[in-house]
């Protein structure tokens, strides 16, 4: 009976396991089975690196380089806020609070992420939107710089959370060696812990980016949707997320537009799978290293 | 027991479509087309307790599509079948069959502080393929044109494409915004934005401009004199029969062209 029931609880995780896996190769069936008819017709390098997305005008034209420009301009932009930010409350998390203040510090931060990205995008689009445009004088609020700004605040709790433990895993007798050695806390902080815990960092930036390029509330509310090349941080940009969310509702079934937001959704597929597979490499360096 | 009870539950599950099936409408499509199918399948289920209609948004396309593959009985959409999807319909052997429901004007909407008060349709030609790019050059204040559009794929877009734009393409420094109500939003807090909204979704913030003298009411709607109007549709396989023909007379008549109003849209005749 003891074994049986053993083995049934063997069966089903297993299944849980294999049913995962299956759902994620049947979405990636369905994304490349919609999508790859596309470039039947219309060739890579056009897409790719062409830029005039007409896809409804009458002389239909597919160039997404703007597009993929508006995503990774948004991403950086976002990077730039959440690493110094999410770094930063990483190193006071683990170094330097008192362990009553972690206690408080870290729930707090990681509260950021659990406040849904539709929040995020109302708040600025309603309340920072129209600040920017008054602080910095602009014709638009709606813009490469504010989508930053919000999208970075989001993805600080993957920074800051993921940094931390590479942080805290980094071993006392380091920290000890490097004070013994003469060096004061701020060495010991920038010279000994942060490059022992450098692969667990980076990898932290890499789910951050992941999570960033892939957003899609946010950057449709906020970002303008513009689709050209930004020219400055205050110009707006369509990211290719919220080029497909924007585009897939209305769309008729099947045409070459429906493929064109899957071949979209290929690219940002691929994007992350690369991602991921970098990240995954460098949280692995350092579980073995 | 807690067996009994998971079993009593899945078998609950199972047995519900079955049991709903025969009351049972469901609608799904354009979002513009939303808020007048869900206030009048609300009225239409009180005074018919025994039907059940659920209604889903999506958009036109997602609607359309539905129907053919037969998912849901009525598809709500913001404009009319495009040949591609006649083709796609004939070749499954259906015959989509279209009820006008409800009219709706587009408003060319500016901020309350900006002075213009009529564009002609050359003019706003003009600011959407960025020929014309500041206020001053058609006597507004000395500020740059902030000029917002829709997703290009919306019913909205469509018919400010086809009838403002005459398919001329929008300039790629147009701002692309994916609702009426972040348009709205937009426009409220942009002093050089223009913009344009179903009329339903006018707000205190923006102010609408006439078109070519005529401003946007039901009044120039109704009688066509108002440039930019369009009709809303629900869409049945065939022509509509049972409950899904009783809900569409109820929308046409009276009492769901009174609702039709208090939506903010504007009523067929």
């Amino acid at each position: 009976m003891k074994i049986l029931k053993e083995k049934l609880f063997q069966v089903i995780t297993y299944a849980a396991a294999l049913f995962t896996i299956a759902s994620l190769l049947g979405i990636i069936a369905g994304i490349f089975g919609r999508g790859l008819p596309f470039f039947g017709k219309v060739s890579l390098p056009e897409f790719l690196f062409t830029n005039s997305w007409y896809p409804t005008h009458a002389e239909q034209s597919f160039g997404a380089w703007a597009l993929i420009a508006g995503s990774l301009a948004v991403t950086l932009g976002a990077l730039a806020i959440a690493i110094p930010l999410g770094l930063g409350s990483a190193i006071f998390i683990a170094e330097i609070a008192s362990s009553r203040l972690r206690e408080i510090a870290k729930p707090v931060i990681e509260l950021l992420a659990g406040i849904p990205s539709v929040v995020y995008g109302l708040f600025g689009m309603a309340f920072l939107a129209p600040l920017v445009r008054q602080w910095f004088d602009l014709d638009s609020g709606l813009n490469l710089f504010t989508a930053s700004v919000i999208l970075g605040v989001m993805i600080v709790p993957i920074v800051s959370s993921l940094s931390e433990d590479a942080l805290s895993a980094v071993p006392h007798n380091i920290r000890e060696a490097s004070l013994a050695l003469g060096a004061t806390r701020a060495e010991t902080i920038f010279k000994a812990v942060v490059p022992a815990a450098k692969s667990g960092i980076i990898g932290s930036v890499l789910l951050g980016f992941g999570r960033a390029i892939g957003e899609t509330m946010v950057v449709l509310m906020v970002s303008g949707g513009a689709a050209r090349i930004p020219g400055s941080i205050f110009d707006s940009v369509r990211p290719l997320t919220s080029t497909i969310a924007a585009e897939m509702g209305e769309t008729v079934m099947c045409d070459l537009h429906f493929q064109s937001l899957f071949a979209l959704a290929i690219l940002l597929f691929a994007i992350t799978f690369v991602t991921n597979l970098l990240s995954e490499a460098a949280f692995g360096k350092r579980r073995h290293g | 027991m807690k067996k009994v009870i998971l079993t009593t539950i899945l078998l609950t599950l199972l047995a519900l479509p079955a049991l709903a099936k025969g009351n049972r409408l469901t609608c799904s499509g354009s979002t513009t087309v939303l808020p007048i199918a869900q206030a009048t399948a609300e009225a239409f289920m009180n005074a018919n307790p025994e039907l059940d209609i659920s209604i889903r948004g999506g958009g036109s396309g997602v609607g359309i599509a539905a129907l053919m593959n037969g998912t849901v009985d009525i598809a709500c959409s913001s404009r009319t079948m495009k040949a591609k999807e006649i083709t796609q319909a004939k070749s499954k052997g259906l015959n989509p069959t279209p009820y006008a429901i409800a009219l709706d004007g587009i408003a060319i909407v500016i901020n309350s502080a900006n002075p213009v008060k009529n564009l002609t349709l050359k003019q706003i030609r003009d600011i959407y393929t960025g020929k014309i790019k500041n206020w001053s050059e058609i006597g507004g204040n000395k500020a740059p044109i902030v000029v917002i559009s829709r997703d290009v794929a919306s019913g909205t877009f469509e018919v400010f494409n086809e009838k403002a734009l005459a398919g001329a393409k929008v300039v790629s420094t147009a701002q692309l915004l994916a609702s009426n109500n972040a348009i709205a939003t937009t426009v409220g807090n942009t002093p050089g934005a223009i913009g344009y909204i179903g009329l339903g979704y006018l707000t205190s913030s923006i102010k609408s401009v006439s078109v070519e003298g005529i401003s946007p009411n039901s009044a120039s709607v109704k009688d066509g004199s108002y440039p930019l109007a369009r009709k809303l549709f629900m869409y049945t396989n065939g022509k509509a029969a049972g409950a899904a023909n009783r809900y569409i007379a109820f929308i046409q008549s009276a009492a769901g062209q009174k609702i039709v109003q208090e939506q903010g849209f504007i009523t067929l005749n």
